[in-house]
């Protein structure tokens, strides 16, 4: 016994030191979530409540030492549809009221700052559209909408930051989208939740949240030099996208400027909206994404260019505001303090800090 | 008044009828080419006792390795093996054939005045099915696991592991047979079979109950055979209709997939809630609140049951519409559950209630499936999902409806019919203990589960952070008392089946068809096969039937 | 109490009909045993129509997704082939429902004799569908490790697709007959699979018939195969058109 005692007294001065029933509120949408989940765990508890006093009441009262003759009842309409209407009632608030979240959660502001997540066995790699890259971590400023463009290179992975409230499954062959805005600056867990193999349990790292200013210092320290959308330019030219892709008037291929949120008409006739996932199958899989008028006679770069890549092109694409390419670079280094080109890799914070807020 | 209902037969004189299903014939062989329902319900039940206590102990290394925050009783490997085999166990060999094919399988006939299944060599075909899957998945548990999860995820299950994911796929399409023979036997027995005067509405909720499990696992079954069936062709031959790299969707593997899984878990518990409404009846010494109410609310959950599939995948990068549709749809299914828990409350109002071990179970079931139930609503509102979904918040959720509601369930039930199917009786005190127990070692087990997941603990994780460590604490010890809850019936009922006090026809004073025979049954279950003549749970009934016989005896 | 209290009914008839031989011990009446083993059978193929289900959903789907590579996929088959087997198989349900009607009449000889032409369709039906997979392998358009996209891409070095009038695909549209041959392989094969089973019965069954076993009244066995070889059937009836004969006019 002495030997176990102080450990178990350990952990209970932790427990009740760092005792928690959620995890802290450190986005915009944290307490409107937690209010939902305050209601339905209130409705749950007056239901709970509910059916144990009735059960404890008759148990009592009509226990056979006291009611030995039972007497017998049919059912009662009113009662009935008094407890499948209450509860479906109820049922039907949360419903709504979850799903104006969940929209909430999954539709991003115009104005985001749009952060790529790609997963793979076992790590979390991110790319800030300044060129930094991070792994297992990822560092965003305080009171900006911030957009992950999640992608796996494998098998399913879920980005998930509880303190924010968010999660999103990364899926192997296509991009999902969710957004946050992060309140409090801190340090705040970041978890791989979907089983992804051997080493799910230490695809983990950190969410940094720095002020604004901190923010830009980071940026500064952690670029490799270029930004995303010029690592896209430097493969949309080694690729020989630019043969076709010219904006000439004898170009084989349409030109790319502009034609991120255009609406397009493809051979087969559909329209679509240009976004992300539609640049990545355009250049994965072009013949099926032919625009109008063009010849079906983009070869396939599938296999041959990794995610991070379609990343850096797509985000090149994105950023083409007009045909000059010297004026591409300009508008994707607005982040970037000239002058800073050192590397630095991506620090990991010491594990087991946890939800602990600077 | 005394406060039992428990009726004995004068303990000195009485005797174990010397003809009955247990005494027709012996030897091995006589058990294992038996055609006797009751014979294959026991085999059933010893199979599944066994796979039940092997996925528990999985169960109990699960919590030893969560026991410190670093991976160090197993490594990671090892502990993503365990805990797939737990699921894999736990799901297709004990859940899923538990109550239909244990007590559903033994009482049914009974229950509606019938000799036999309407097909009783599909259903020895059915048990020899579930052996061999059972076989299948220990022998791939021994030569090296598998390590997917019991969800198979796709690309992971078809690309990314090397381990027996082939061989345990088979075993859960062989273990599906079984299924789908116990599932289309039922069937056609309620449809064919019923005593005269035995009405749909004369039905006993167990057999209502089972009816719906059934409906579900003859039509869901097939789904998830030929998901499986293509999983292993993508390991084997490499076809790509779930991988992303060759223009499948890796999606469509969950769509599949939870097509059954879904609705596999009303399977699961369905038959369980038949058991419920049979003790709190029984031990009330009341009809059930509501009949056609509880009934109808059997079949309603199994037809919204088959349209709920998609919420298990609300973050998945689905349509935000579909989750708008999936969300409501699983609203509805929530409201027949709930219908059943108030009938079964006020069933007990101006009753005459006794509390034996099967009604302590129904109540730590009532408890259990509450909270079950309405942390499933937590889940099933898409705003609150994406926070709660993937961490310990889904794993507290399951269990307690699986574990707190089926098993409890399972466990009442399995109490309750004891007598019938032994002719003994279990022993009381240790048992009504046993349940307290249960209930307890539960409720410490996973009630911090819910903070753990609240927190953000994803599941499936062999370290965790270490300021999640205290409510793991928690929840290994609550996991050590609930294995000593579970090991106490194991015990005693088997010691029972030699010591127990001789039960008699009907113990319980009960009004069911099955406690109309003499206890351990005939194997023709009837002397002469009975006409119903009067509702279910029927008390007056009963009454005025003792009084018959008394008088016709003086 | 006593041990034995049954409650027993009175002016019930239980178990004083005439007892057929063929009569199982769990039911009443011979009626009711037909009753139940038709509603069974009809449940099991219920089952059937689930799993093939499954299979007809993700074809749909993909199918959908990738028309022009399932257009020019399906023209890599033999339309007259395929064309045989439907008349083999439409043959064949007949032969069987001869077997049936003969076993209802008790006439053993022509039972025998319409079972083993069942049998004998359901063998070349088989070795058809044989030799179309022996082609496939042999051209690598079994999906897998050795898959080749030569007939979709470079058309001309392919008879059948110069037959076809087939149109070189990039490279990204010809990647995706792999999942119409996966659809393919999987759904004739998962058909095969349970014409073969269907033929092991039939073996059983002419085994049987030849000691009279369906034709002294009970032909309920008979009956049930024959349903499940009319299902059969008709999976592929609902497999021909929709593997073979996209886009031919």
């Amino acid at each position: 016994m002495p030997q176990i005692s102080p450990v178990l007294w350990q952990f209970l001065v932790k427990w009740l030191t760092n005792f928690a029933l959620f995890p802290p509120e450190a986005s915009r949408i944290a307490p409107q979530l937690d209010a939902l989940y305050f209601f339905i765990v209130l409705v749950s508890l007056i239901g709970l409540t509910i059916v144990i006093l009735l059960v404890t009441s008759f148990s009592i009262l009509y226990s056979k030492k006291r009611h030995p003759v039972p007497v017998q009842i049919e059912g009662s309409t009113l009662l009935e549809a008094t407890w499948t209407i209450v509860p479906l009632g109820l049922f039907l608030v949360m419903f709504v009221w979850g799903a104006l979240i969940y929209f909430r959660v999954f539709t991003p502001p115009a104005n985001a700052m749009n952060i790529y997540v790609v997963g793979k066995q076992w790590m979390w790699k991110a790319e800030h559209p300044g060129g930094q890259h991070e792994i297992n971590s990822l560092h965003v400023p305080a009171g900006r909408a911030i957009q992950l463009t999640l992608i796996s290179q494998d098998v399913f992975h879920s980005f998930s930051i509880p303190a924010f409230r968010v999660k999103r499954e990364a899926i192997p062959g296509r991009y999902t989208t969710v957004w946050f805005e992060a309140t409090t600056p801190g340090t705040y867990h970041l978890f791989c939740s979907q089983y992804c193999g051997t080493e799910h349990s230490h695809m983990i790292g950190d969410v940094v949240v720095m002020s604004p200013e901190d923010y830009k210092t980071w940026l500064a320290s952690s670029t490799s030099g270029a930004s995303l959308a010029q690592n896209g330019e430097r493969l949309f030219a080694s690729m020989s996208c630019n043969a076709c892709h010219n904006a000439r008037p004898d170009a084989r291929g349409p030109s790319l400027a502009n034609v991120y949120g255009a609406k397009l008409t493809l051979t087969s006739g559909q329209t679509v909206t240009v976004d992300e996932a539609y640049l990545r199958q355009a250049i994965l899989n072009p013949s099926q994404n032919i625009t109008q008028g063009y010849a079906p006679i983009m070869p396939t770069y599938q296999g041959q260019i990794s995610e991070e890549g379609l990343i850096a092109l797509i985000e090149y694409i994105k950023n083409l505001n007009s045909d000059y390419r010297v004026q591409q670079t300009t508008t994707t280094t607005t982040l970037l303090p000239g002058g800073a080109g050192k590397a630095a890799p991506a620090k990991q914070e010491p594990a087991g800090q946890g939800m602990v807020q600077q | 008044m005394s406060d039992t209902i428990v009726l004995l037969p004068d303990q000195s004189t009485a005797r174990i009828p010397k003809r009955n299903y247990l005494t027709q014939e012996n030897g091995l062989l006589s058990w294992l080419l038996t055609r006797d329902h009751k014979r294959i319900g026991i085999l059933y039940l010893i199979s599944i006792s066994f796979f039940f206590l092997l996925g528990g102990s999985l169960a109990g290394l699960i919590r030893l390795e969560l026991l410190t925050p670093q991976s160090d009783l197993l490594a990671t490997d090892t502990y993503n093996k365990v805990f797939t085999m737990h699921g894999v166990i736990m799901i297709f060999f004990f859940l899923v054939p538990s109550v239909p094919a244990t007590l559903g399988n033994f009482f049914l006939p009974l229950m509606i005045g019938a000799k036999d299944l309407a097909l009783p060599k599909m259903n020895l075909a059915s048990w020899y099915m579930y052996m061999a899957g059972g076989l299948l998945a220990l022998w791939a548990m021994i030569t090296g696991g598998v390590d997917t999860g019991w969800t198979f995820t796709t690309p992971l299950s078809t690309h990314f592991v090397n381990t027996n994911v082939i061989t345990t796929g088979l075993a859960i399409f062989i273990s599906g047979f079984s299924s789908i023979f116990t599932g289309l036997n039922f069937i056609v027995t309620i449809h064919k079979m019923r005593a005269p005067g035995m009405t749909w509405f004369r039905l006993p909720l167990f057999v209502w109950s089972n009816y719906a499990a059934s409906v579900l696992m003859v039509l869901g079954t097939p789904v998830l055979g030929i998901t499986l069936i293509l999983v292993v062709l993508e390991r084997t031959v490499g076809i790509g209709i779930f991988d992303p790299t060759k223009g499948g969707d890796p999606l469509l593997f969950q769509h599949l997939f939870w097509f059954y899984s879904h609705p596999a878990v009303y399977i699961m518990i369905l038959p369980g809630m038949g058991v419920i409404s049979e003790v709190i009846s029984t031990f009330s010494r009341k009809r059930v609140f509501g009949y056609t109410a509880v009934a109808f609310s059997s079949v309603a959950i199994a037809v919204f049951g088959f349209f709920v599939w998609a919420h298990h995948m609300f973050i998945m990068g689905i349509s935000n519409y579909a989750v708008l549709v999936f969300s409501l749809l699983t609203m509805l299914v929530a409201v027949p559950s709930a219908i059943k828990i108030f009938n079964w409350a006020l069933t007990l109002y101006k009753g005459s209630i006794t509390f034996e071990t099967p009604m302590i179970y129904a109540f730590g079931f009532m408890g259990l499936f509450t909270i079950g139930g309405m942390t499933g609503v937590f889940l099933g509102t898409s705003g609150t999902d994406i926070h709660l979904t993937e961490t310990y918040f889904i794993v507290a959720h399951f269990h307690f409806v699986m574990v707190g509601g089926m098993l409890m369930a399972f466990l009442a039930g399995l109490h309750f019919w004891w007598p019938k199917m032994t002719g003994r009786m279990y022993p009381e005190k240790v048992s009504q203990f046993a349940a307290v127990v249960t209930f307890i070692g539960f409720n410490l087990t996973f009630f911090p589960q819910f903070i753990l997941g609240t927190l953000g603990m994803p599941r499936r994780y062999a370290s965790y952070p270490p300021e999640f460590q205290v409510l793991n604490v928690f929840s290994t010890a609550g996991a050590t008392i609930l294995g000593v809850g579970y090991l106490l019936p194991v015990l005693y009922l088997t010691w029972s089946l030699k010591y127990g006090a001789i039960a008699g026809d009907n113990p319980w004073q009960a009004t069911g068809l099955e406690w109309q025979t003499q206890s351990p049954p005939l194997t023709e279950n009837f002397t002469q096969i009975p006409i119903m003549d009067h509702e279910a749970y029927d008390y007056e009934w009963l009454e005025r039937q003792k009084e018959k016989e008394v008088a016709s005896v003086g | 109490m006593s041990d034995s209290t049954v409650i027993a009914h009175d002016g019930l008839e239980a178990g004083h009909h005439e007892h057929s031989p063929h009569l199982h011990h769990q039911f009443e009446s011979v009626e009711q045993q037909a009753d139940a083993g038709n509603f069974a059978m009809w449940l099991f193929l219920l089952t059937e129509v689930m799993f093939f289900g499954g299979l007809f959903t993700v074809y749909m789907i993909y199918r959908n997704w990738y028309y022009p590579a399932f257009v020019a996929a399906s023209h890599q088959l033999s339309v007259k082939l395929g064309g045989i087997n439907s008349v083999l198989l439409i043959t064949s349900s007949l032969t069987m429902t001869l077997g049936v009607w003969s076993a209802q009449l008790r006439r053993k000889g022509s039972l025998i004799f319409f079972l083993m032409l069942t049998f004998l369709l359901g063998v070349v039906f088989l070795g058809i569908k044989g030799v179309e997979y022996k082609e496939k392998f042999e051209k690598h358009h079994f999906p897998g490790a050795n898959y080749s996209l030569q007939s979709f891409v470079n058309p001309a070095s392919d008879p059948v697709a110069v037959a076809a009038g087939d149109k070189p695909l990039p490279l990204d549209i010809a990647q995706r007959t792999e999942v119409y041959f996966s659809l393919y392989f999987a759904m004739t094969g998962m058909h095969a699979l349970h014409m073969i089973v269907g033929m092991g019965i039939l073996l059983f069954m002419i085994f049987r018939a030849r000691s009279d076993a369906y034709t002294t009244g009970h032909t309920a066995f008979v009956e049930y195969f024959g349903l499940y070889w009319h299902f059969v059937d008709i999976i592929w009836i609902f497999l021909f058109p929709l593997l073979y004969l996209i886009n031919r006019h």
